[in-house]
């Protein structure tokens, strides 16, 4: 047993708002958690006597953080980290002995790793864990190379994972909606699922990366998708129906049409609107809140979006806030990537995938003084600011499309404190400062809300019921932080981090290397589709059937999440 | 018993259309590969076979130990091949390097090295085969010869498949050959276009400046008239869907990684006019894998050095070739290659010179030199594991007879923890 006590206590599915509490642990779980009892610590009560002790006096308590929307592994990462060997030289990490045992566990070593905005696998899990994360989404794969990214969770360590499926541009899917046969793409959605032992829905740019291979793109609602007569519309609203019907435990994922256009914001309310109620998480919502006429000047358009958010419950969001200073764009938008390529003149990368999607991924630097950043940086404060509920909107980069995501404490510090906040608006383009609504915005998050955006809430919007809270019967993932005065120091170096009880994170380094699980789901589907799905493959694809599914093999530290 | 769906693991088409009969843990028939799938198949050897050290038969724990003694002692292992072993022996094969601090290199650096190099400066505009299946009508084939190398890549991806907006195959696309000389894949295009040797890069710049509208004062470059070239670029401005699949022809000669830049470059610009795609022919079945592997646990797809305790990035110094040549290698670990018998004469004879340990199904000129034999199961035939097709698609291969060899998987494993022990 494990005891973490007399900690200043934030745990707000609970309730739990910087009270002191002692929490204890055991295999893994949270075996209780109440008011401190000093008296019980002198070892009358059993098992207690020979717990370890984290003393937390003065320190302050969360669940472990819980990352909604992150690129950390398969096909488009690893391209990504390939073709930028610039990006990894002066960014390294050896090797290393760990150090003396703790708590009898043989000593190990942890691996060398390299990158900043794209690093390598192991080094992603270290480099979350020391920032108090203990679970990742990974927001988005191809069906196709699903087992691609099963081979690299499995070699991102500590981390508990799961694996958006990208299924807006999928050609079974589109041909039963234009058949009118939702019941089909509902069987097949839950047997896609299971077969890349994936987490929930993703939809990209939907109709826009299909249209991507006649060299076009969707730009409205009701544009038609080439070869299939359907529409982003249809698209969305059949698989957010699909997404209710099967109970998956979070909602469809959705990257919208138009990303980082001017005007867009107009299209991302529009496509909120036509859900009608369903409950659906719109991603780095930031790169899809723009202001301005098409093809002119860039404004923020945060407060129309942000408005629009606060009116219709059934949403979540993640921002995608933009760090200043290098990144690396990619995403299953083909169109979108091609564009930033002839913007930028960096070089491209682009992949289309068989019957199912595409994608790209372009090197980026945000800059202070570029107008154009400037605004997607104070779009991005006004989101997390204007929009009301801390349950609703959650702490994301994008990783690594709008910066790394250790920079998340940076983005913290803002949040919390609006002098830092001025002090950077100070310094960011005039053309972009001039007028902007964030001047105005003197909101302040708390800690509480600080723990609702980065572990609570999206938790919750995950559907993980045994994460982002301490109660009883949640994985012992915890995080202690020193209580500082400036939030990114705070935030940057956890005096420990707990992984499924265990120690792994002292003093912002890792002590202690364990394997991380990978988190799906099974819905259950009817057996009787199988054979359209042969015949399906025999047209579409370029391997059998037989060959698809990922096996049971690939994953072997895992958890399946149920369905409601 | 009949087995359907095998993965043939030979080249990186990775066939997964293979029926094999087996009788008797023996395989009997094969169908649907090419020659050189089914041979891999009905010559698999399965049978016990000892390890050996220094000529002398020995036992499992024993051939770990001295192969674990050796990689400790040395200053500055190298660990080489990868290219036709399953990704899950390829990562364990990189934590050993790891834990080593030594080089580790695959054969990516002596076939498509340079096409990495060219991505790292230009980007690659590409797709999976199934999209050239579906939609290339205009298919271009520089420096490669599938027809001889890729038996099966025109009937299952490319100028013969059947797809959605191909449903006539052949007739519905037109076929380009760029080569230095007639081949068998020339012989079945309707243009082949004649480069002279080491000119590919002048033919590619020529290619872009007219794609650019520009006016070349010339008749003809690399021996190619500026005619053909200017009908070449209508075409591949006008087509729906092009690709440009790519070999050693461009890879390996003149200017190497600047060729492929070029390539990349004019494939990147078409985009502006139409769906251009771009796809390197990748030779070993799993050296897409090696490249992947490689890169998702040290940042890097090949050449990587890890003595100052972190992965460094180097080709022309970390590559295999460059550090037996210098004679700073002095042990090895060829896993699944055979160095000898295909690199220059100076690095093919360090290796006999340095304790050699190899680990592969086959007695090949590298066992013949090393010091230490570790027999393994062949992926693919008597191990399951993963390899990845020339465009990244992963795909499962299978255990179709039983062996009693242990994988390279099994035996890298017992090498890091021998290592380890011998560390602490
Ligand atoms: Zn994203």
């Amino acid at each position: 047993m494990l005891g973490i006590i007399n900690g200043e206590v934030y745990d707000p599915r609970n309730g739990i708002n910087g009270e002191v509490r002692d929490i204890w642990i055991e295999d893994g779980k949270i075996v209780s958690a109440s008011a401190a009892s000093p008296p019980e610590l002198g070892g009358t009560e059993g098992g207690r006597d020979a717990a370890e002790i984290i003393d937390a006096t003065g320190l302050v308590v969360m669940p472990g953080g819980v990352d909604i929307h992150s690129h950390i592994v398969g096909a488009k990462v690893n391209a990504g980290r390939k073709f930028r060997p610039e990006d990894h030289r002066d960014h390294v990490r050896s090797r290393t002995s760990l150090g003396p045992p703790f708590r009898g566990e043989v000593r190990g070593a942890t691996r060398s790793g390299s990158g900043y905005t794209v690093p390598s696998t192991y080094m992603t899990g270290y480099l979350y864990a020391e920032m108090g994360y203990t679970t990742v989404m990974e927001a988005a794969t191809a069906p196709l190379v699903a087992r691609h990214t099963h081979e690299e969770l499995e070699d991102t360590p500590i981390l508990d994972k799961g694996v958006f499926i990208t299924m807006g541009n999928n050609h079974f899917i589109m041909n039963c909606i234009r058949n009118g046969q939702r019941e089909k793409a509902r069987d097949y959605v839950a047997w896609l699922l299971e077969a890349t032992k994936g987490y929930a829905i993703k939809i990209v740019n939907p109709g826009g990366v299909e249209n991507w291979k006649w060299g076009r793109n969707v730009s409205e609602l009701d544009d038609e998708v080439i070869g299939f007569g359907v529409t982003p519309r249809q698209i969305v609203t059949t698989l957010a129906w699909i997404n209710d019907e099967l109970g998956l435990p979070h909602v469809p994922h959705i990257h919208a049409i138009n990303l980082g256009q001017s005007g867009n914001a107009r299209t991302t309310v529009e496509m909120i609107e036509a859900l009608e109620g369903r409950r659906a998480h719109f991603c780095h919502l930031q790169f899809l809140s723009y202001g301005g006429k098409p093809g002119k000047r860039l404004r923020s358009g945060a407060a129309e979006v942000a408005r629009a958010v606060n009116e219709h419950p059934n949403i979540t969001i993640d921002v995608g806030q933009i760090i200043f200073g290098p990144a690396t764009t990619m995403t299953s938008d083909g169109p979108l990537q091609y564009r930033l390529h002839q913007l930028t003149g960096n070089k491209w990368l682009n992949d289309d995938v068989e019957g199912e999607t595409g994608g790209g991924v372009v090197p980026m630097q945000y800059k202070r003084n570029n107008p154009f950043n400037a605004v997607q940086w104070l779009t991005g404060m006004e989101l997390f600011l204007l929009i009301d509920d801390p349950w609703r909107v959650f702490l994301t980069t994008d990783h690594p499309n709008a910066g790394p995501f250790f920079y998340y404490p940076q983005v913290i510090k803002l949040l919390m404190d609006r002098d830092y906040r001025a002090e950077m608006l100070a310094g960011i383009h005039h053309r972009a400062r001039k007028g902007a609504l964030l001047a105005e915005l003197d909101r302040e998050y708390s800690l509480y809300e600080i723990a609702i955006i980065t572990r609570a809430g999206t938790a919750r919007a995950l559907g993980l019921q045994n994460k982002g809270h301490l109660g009883v019967g949640a994985d012992a993932d915890v995080t202690i932080y020193a209580k500082l005065d400036d939030k990114e120091e705070m935030f940057a170096r956890p005096r420990y981090v707990l992984k499924d009880g265990e120690v792994v994170v002292r003093d912002g380094r890792l002590v202690h290397e364990r394997p991380g699980r990978t988190l799906y789901v099974t819905p259950p589907y009817d057996a009787g589709i199988e054979a359209d799905l042969r015949t399906h493959f025999e047209e579409c694809y370029t391997i059998s059937f037989d060959n698809y599914p990922v096996a049971a093999e690939y994953l072997p530290h895992c958890e399946v999440v149920p369905c409601a | 018993m009949k087995i359907e769906n095998v993965v043939c693991p030979f080249c990186g088409c990775l066939c997964d259309d293979i029926v094999v009969e087996v009788e008797d843990s023996r395989i009997t028939a094969v169908k649907n590969a090419c020659a050189s799938g089914r041979s891999l198949f009905l010559n698999a050897h399965t049978q016990a076979v000892q390890p050996k050290v220094n000529g002398e038969e020995v036992d499992w724990p024993q051939a770990i130990d001295a192969a674990a003694r050796i990689l400790n002692d040395a200053a500055s292992p190298l660990i080489y091949g990868l290219s036709s072993t399953a990704s899950e022996a390829q990562r364990k094969a990189i934590a050993l390097a790891d834990l080593l601090g030594a080089t580790i290199d695959s054969t990516s650096s002596v076939c498509h090295g340079p096409t990495t190099i060219g991505i790292q400066n230009q980007g690659e505009p590409t797709c999976t085969l199934g999209e050239v299946k579906h939609r290339a009508d205009l298919l271009i084939f520089w420096g490669c010869n599938p027809a001889e190398a890729h038996q099966r890549h025109f009937s299952r991806y490319s100028a013969l498949a059947k797809g959605k907006l191909t449903p006539n195959g052949r007739k519905d696309r037109t076929v380009v050959v760029v080569d230095v000389r007639p081949t068998a894949s020339s012989r079945r295009a309707d243009i082949f276009l004649q480069v002279r040797p080491g000119c590919d890069f002048e033919v590619l710049a020529a290619l872009r400046a007219l794609l650019k509208g520009q006016h070349l004062d010339v008749d003809e470059v690399g021996g190619v008239g500026v005619v053909q070239l200017q009908d070449l670029v209508e075409r591949m401005k006008s087509c729906r869907f092009g690709v440009i699949f790519f070999g050693m022809g461009v890879t390996q000669t003149g200017g190497k990684h600047l060729n492929v830049a070029e390539l990349l470059a004019l494939v990147a610009e078409l985009n502006a006019y139409t769906r251009f795609t771009t796809m390197p022919m990748r030779g070993h079945g799993n050296v897409a894998g090696a490249d992947s592997t490689l890169t998702w646990q040290t940042g890097y797809p090949f050449a990587v050095n890890f003595a100052r305790g972190y992965p460094q990035y180097n080709p022309g110094e970390f590559t295999a070739v460059d550090v037996l040549a210098r004679g700073e290698a002095d042990a090895a670990l060829i896993i699944a290659s055979d160095p000898v018998a295909h690199f220059p004469r100076q690095a093919a004879q360090r290796l006999s010179q340095i304790p050699t340990i190899v680990l592969d199904p086959e007695i090949n000129l590298t066992a013949q030199v090393a010091r230490v034999m570790l027999p393994t199961a062949i992926y693919g035939v008597s191990a399951a594991g993963t390899a990845y097709r020339m465009d990244n698609v992963p795909l499962p291969l299978k255990k179709v007879v039983e062996s009693p060899r242990p994988t390279d998987e099994q035996v890298l494993d017992w090498m890091i923890e021998r290592v380890k022990t011998c560390l602490a």
